[in-house]
């Protein structure tokens, strides 16, 4: 309890130090600003002159949201604002404060408009205030939204701004659009081979494009042949790039299952007790994950550590009353219990159903669980799922620690392996199937706030992964939790792998096919029991 | 049974008229040796259950298998009827048949009947019932369909009825029968199928003193019949005993009858010495 | 007429006293009667049968036929199988693609060769599955085939490396569940996720005329008798002792010489080709068959209906079937929401407080009864030995 409140107390320290306030526009600019919306059209572009001469940095978001034409002001006022869409209305927010103003209507603003010169001005002077960013990916990312339209211009500008650049991956980027330039302007062959050569090794797409341009219509020979190599050194690396991300996919998957059934593999593989209702653990988890965003809704970028917590406990307590009302009953009659959890999770999906309503729930992703880690050019890696799959492995880490270290999973393993004589020891077994259920949804309620944030929340959530639970647990071999991680991911990229060949349904259906005849051949999964115990 | 086999069967110089001979007498015991167990390993997670074992049991003979708990002696019966498949060795039934690559309804159906330590018995089926199933029969599922217990089959059945003395309680459902009819069931149900080899595990555990006794007197009047295979703990084995194989760590430690085995000095050692 | 009846009586008699021969008079008789009254009566006499009610009532029989089919696997064989929707599906998929071709060129389209959903797709001819389905008898074989020939390969694998138990049953959840998926592909040649819908007439009778109706509805009840027969005499035969004993011990089954995944495969067939008569008896009363019936959720309910009437009683399972389907058509016409609570309340209770169903309950308390009349012991064997045990 004393730690709860310990990180509670961090978390709320953090919250107050990271709001921090928008940069609102100087002395300097605000004249300006306002004869921006009142200026002709025509005499516009001497306005933006001036305050991107003025102070920048701080006049990007006007500049973009300019280019993007949605850019507008008050009637009133003369008040700067921005257009934006949610959730299918339209929304007005104030440039600088961000602060979005609801009851205006559509009267009331008035758009500042933009023409074609004003559009290429604003293009390069975004990335004039972004080639000087103190963020390198920024700089890069600025580089690269010129590709597309180098000019003479355009190459001064990188030129000189290459000159004082630090970053070594800023002035790659730089060096591929000066060596692109070139291969597409130069009219001396020699200077275009030496552009081709100095392309290769990039996997930029505008490098792909100008090398296919070149290698089919450039009139020297030495030019057409080297291209045509740095084109097929680049479809060398796409295709590995590609196998790449699809074995990514295929173990974010995996992770996915890894969590959907390693609480079944404590309940049904180590316990022996069939629940029907886990993938239920599984949505009750997701709603609390929900629940907790609905409560606290000024803390989303911190509400994954309090649901996980939270989550765990919810389904843990459910799975404990579970198993307190009717698995205890039932024991030794997996058949029966099969039945009544089944009952119990019809009961679960309905009051979910009664509760929330039985649309879709959307979760929240926080920030730092959204966007994505670019490796190069072909190989993104998005967050949510790579946080996804070392989340899985720890829980599993935990979780092994848990059966092998502590007194409770020792106590689970007597329990499992001879429920006599763990009670002739004088363990009290009613307490650690209560336990051992309780751990193994808990866990179930914690996949459930990780599958928030890949799909949305709703009552059948968990029918979605009771079926491939089981595959997973049964192929992995019963009471094997390394059985169960191997099978979680073998499945996964597995299944990742054959989509592309035969689209997703058809690709799931091979792998149930191969699950069923897999278990006909080893009934005891991948990794089985062996002994007299098994049995 | 495949036609392969069968064809096989058939062409076999003692087989030529087999119309003439019982189904069960195809197993060739021309060396009144019934059943060679060679070189039996088995191991579960890197204990070794069975190492090496060698067994060898005679036609009719009366066999008692002791040995403590571990040494073996259910893993065997278990190999033999096909229960648990083994790591290495051979175990053939007379001279041709491996039972090796027969499972457990085939082995049966040669002729080895089995007895569980536990009593199992179908509960929910009448004493007759239970023995109706069990009769030496095809066994195949269209034949069962079309089943009609003839008169002859009646006789058979009402003779076992005596022999085990539950008579009166032909039309009662096993599972209201006390643990030690249950036994009895059990075993009747054994002689049913008229086996060549009877394997009996513990058949008087949980039993009173009266009830092992009478069991002691049924295992006894078998033999010399069948062969018979018990293995259980001394008092019981000393009361029917002929000859007696000793089991230690899963493979054979001494054989011989029961005053040999009792002055044996390894026996001493590993069994007799912790027995009371 | 009385002649008759006992000649009935004595071919359905079961060894001791059975219940089944009075049963079935009992449901035929009110086949007759409710058939007569929507054919022979005026539709404002008080006495009158809707031909809606007439059709719900056959769809209850096409159910209690299902519940039929898990009980002789699950009540008399101890294999829970959650994968029978799919043979009732595969059942009702044989006859909706007959009823289908029936259509000819009435559909929307008016294609006089393909089905409206495949000029729909674009297709130019038909699949090879759906030559000679226009023929009824080849359609009728194809609804013992179909979910036979899958029962047979899947039984076959499965009881031969002996799957048992939970993980059966969780095998044949999957199963049901890779069809599920796979019938909602319009590349299955199988409507798709709509299914097979819109039929005009079934050998050449109206499917909306009420004659048909209540001759469908009649065939259901006379074909659930014979069942019903048929069924009871096999478990009566040795392979039906044999099928007990498996439930109840199989590898003591095993032991004295029955190679039981046999046994388990052909009752799994058998029990599966029910289930497909039953589709096929469902599709042309119901109008419509759909990837839906694949769902899990429809296979598992089908175990209620046979836990709650009393499993390895074959009149508990049927009796189940129609008080359940009773109750839901009731319920949802109440209270919609609270139809899935009370289901869940249901699969909870019946196995916590009632694992004989409704039947062991009655026979408990006819027992009671006895016992206060002093007069117990008089129970023969073999109606106890018709209770489920497992």
């Amino acid at each position: 309890m004393n730690y709860f409140i310990k990180i509670c107390s961090c978390l709320l320290a953090l919250l107050i130090s990271s709001s921090a306030l928008a940069e609102l526009p100087s002395a300097a600019q605000q004249p300006l600003l306002q004869e921006l919306t009142t200026v002709k059209l025509s005499k516009t572009l001497p306005v933006l002159q001036q305050l991107e001469a003025s102070e920048g940095a701080d006049m990007l978001p006007l500049f973009k949201t300019l280019l993007g034409g949605n850019l507008y002001f008050v009637r009133e006022d003369g008040r700067l604002l921005g257009k934006y869409k949610a959730q299918g209305a339209t929304l007005y927010a104030d440039l600088f404060t961000g602060e979005k103003l609801v009851d205006l209507t559509k009267k009331q603003v008035k758009k500042i408009k933009v023409n074609n010169r004003l559009r290429g001005y604003l293009g390069e002077a975004i990335a004039r205030i972004q080639l000087n960013n103190s963020d390198s990916d920024v700089r890069a990312e600025a580089v690269r939204s010129l590709f597309s339209d180098l000019d003479a211009n355009t190459i001064e500008l990188i030129r000189t701004a290459r000159l004082d650049e630090q970053s070594r991956s800023v002035q790659d980027v730089m060096d591929v659009a000066l060596a692109l330039y070139r291969a597409d302007n130069s009219d001396d062959a020699t200077e275009r081979l030496q552009a081709v050569k100095d392309l290769q090794g990039s996997l930029e797409p505008p490098v792909r494009n100008q090398l296919t341009k070149l290698a089919e219509n450039d009139p020297s020979r030495s030019v057409r042949k080297a291209a045509q190599k740095g084109l097929d050194k680049i479809a060398k690396q796409a295709e590995m790039y590609s196998f790449v991300n699809q074995l990514f996919f295929g173990l974010s998957l995996g992770s996915v299952l890894l969590l959907a059934a390693i609480g079944l593999a404590i309940t049904f593989g180590v316990m022996g007790v069939i629940n029907m209702a886990h993938g239920e653990m599984i949505m009750l988890g997701a709603y609390t994950t929900y629940v907790v965003q609905l409560l606290l809704p000024e803390m989303i970028e911190y509400s994954l550590w309090i649901a996980v917590p939270a989550a765990f406990i919810v389904s843990g307590l459910v799975g404990i009353l579970i198993e307190r009302l009717v698995i205890r009953h039932l024991h030794g009659r997996p058949l029966e219990t099969l039945l009544a959890t089944f009952g119990i999770s019809l009961i679960l999906q309905q009051l979910v159903r009664t509760v929330f309503s039985p649309l879709n729930r959307q979760v929240a992703t926080p920030d730092w669980m959204s966007g994505s880690i670019e490796i190069n050019p072909l190989l993104s890696l998005t967050l949510n799922r790579l946080y996804i799959v070392a989340f899985a492995l720890l829980v599993f880490m935990i979780l092994l620690i848990v059966l092998k270290k502590t007194s409770l999973g020792l106590n689970v393993r007597a329990v499992s392996q001879n429920r006599d004589m763990a009670k002739a020891m004088g363990i009290r077994t009613d307490r650690v199937d209560a336990m051992t259920f309780g751990l193994g949804s808990g866990i179930a309620g914690i996949a459930g706030v990780a599958l928030s944030q890949l799909t949305n929340v709703g009552p059948n959530l968990g029918q979605a992964y009771i079926i491939d639970s089981f595959m997973v647990v049964v192929f992995g071999g019963v009471g094997n939790l390394w059985g169960t991680l191997v099978a979680a991911f073998t499945l996964g990229i597995a299944n990742k792998f054959i989509e592309p060949v035969t689209g997703a349904v058809l690709a799931s259906i091979l792998v149930l096919v191969f699950i069923i005849l897999f278990i006909q051949k080893r009934p005891k999964g991948l990794f089985p029991q062996k002994g007299r115990a098994a049995e | 049974m495949s036609i392969l086999d069968s064809t096989r069967d058939a062409m076999r110089r003692d087989q030529v008229w087999s119309f003439l001979q019982e189904h069960e007498q195809k197993v060739d015991i021309s060396h009144q040796v019934l059943l060679y167990v060679e070189g039996l390993n088995l191991s579960f997670d890197g204990f070794k259950a069975l190492n090496d074992l060698n067994l060898y049991i005679n036609d009719g003979e009366l066999r008692c298998l002791i040995g403590a708990n571990g040494a073996g002696k259910t893993t065997l019966m278990d190999v033999i009827t096909g229960k648990t498949q083994c790591d290495s060795g051979s175990v053939y039934f007379g001279q041709s048949i491996n039972l090796l690559d027969k499972d457990e309804a085939e082995i049966a159906q040669l002729g080895i009947g089995r007895k569980f330590q536990k009593p199992t018995v179908f509960e929910a089926h009448t004493v007759m019932d239970n023995l109706e199933l069990s009769l030496k029969s095809n066994k195949s599922v269209l034949p069962t369909l079309l089943a009609v217990l003839n008169g002859e089959e009646y006789d058979r059945i009402d003779e076992v009825l005596e022999t085990i003395g539950l008579k009166g309680e032909r039309m009662m459902l096993a599972g209201s029968l006390s643990h030690g009819q249950k036994q009895w069931l059990e075993i009747g149900m054994l002689l049913m199928a008229n086996p060549r080899l009877l394997l009996v595990d513990e058949p008087v555990a949980g039993m009173t003193v009266q009830e092992g006794e009478r069991t002691a007197e049924l295992l006894t009047s078998l033999a010399g019949e069948r062969t018979v295979v018990v293995e259980h703990d001394m008092e019981f084995v000393r009361s029917i005993a002929q000859t007696v194989t000793v089991l230690h760590q899963g493979s054979v430690l001494a054989e011989g009858s029961m005053d040999e085995i009792q002055n044996n000095q390894d026996v001493i050692e590993v069994y007799l010495g912790e027995a009371p | 007429m009385s002649g008759f009846m006992s000649k009935f009586m004595s071919f359905s008699r079961i060894n001791g006293d059975s219940k089944v021969a009075p049963f079935v008079v009992l449901l035929l008789t009110v086949t007759v009667l409710a058939s007569a009254c929507n054919l022979l009566l005026p539709s404002d006499s008080i006495f009158y049968v809707s031909t809606y009610t007439i059709t719900l009532l056959g769809k209850y029989l096409c159910y209690a036929m299902l519940a039929l089919a898990v009980d002789v696997i699950w009540g008399y064989c101890g294999i829970l199988s959650l994968g029978h929707g799919a043979f009732f599906a595969l059942g009702g998929y044989a006859m909706g693609m007959y009823l289908m071709r029936q259509i000819g060129d009435r559909g929307v389209y008016g294609n006089p060769d393909l089905p409206d959903f495949m000029v729909f797709l674009n297709w130019s001819e038909m699949p090879w599955f759906w030559q000679g389905m226009d023929q009824f008898w080849i359609a009728m074989l194809m609804v013992l085939l179909v979910p036979g020939l899958l029962a047979f390969v899947f039984g076959w694998l499965a009881f031969r490396s002996r799957v048992t138990g939970v993980y059966l049953s969780i095998m044949t959840q999957a199963l049901t569940y890779a069809l599920l998926l796979a019938f909602f592909r319009n590349e299955m040649g199988f409507g798709g996720n709509n299914g097979l819908t819109d039929f005009k007439d079934i050998l050449g009778f109206d499917l909306q005329a009420d004659s048909t109706r209540v001759s469908l509805f009649i065939i259901t009840a006379l074909l659930l008798c014979g069942l019903l027969i048929l069924s009871k005499k096999i478990m009566q035969t040795r392979f039906g002792k044999v099928i007990i004993a498996v439930r109840d011990g199989e590898s003591r089954a095993r032991f004295i010489g029955y190679k039981t995944e046999n046994y388990k495969v052909w009752l799994f067939v058998y029990s599966a080709m029910i289930a497909g008569i039953a589709g096929a008896l469902y599709v042309p009363q119901v109008g419509i068959i759909n990837p839906g019936e694949f769902s899990p959720i429809n296979s598992i309910e089908m175990v209620i209906w046979v836990a709650v009437g009393g499993r390895g009683t074959l009149i508990g399972a049927i009796i189940g079937a129609i008080l359940v389907n009773y109750a839901k058509t009731k319920f949802t016409a109440i209270m919609p929401d609270g139809w899935l609570f009370a289901l869940g309340a249901m699969f909870v209770l019946v196995t916590l407080y009632l694992p004989k169903g409704l039947m062991g309950l009655w026979e408990q308390l006819k027992e009671k009864q006895q016992q206060s009349k002093n007069q117990s012991g008089n129970d023969s064997p073999n109606e106890k030995a018709e209770e489920g045990h497992a």
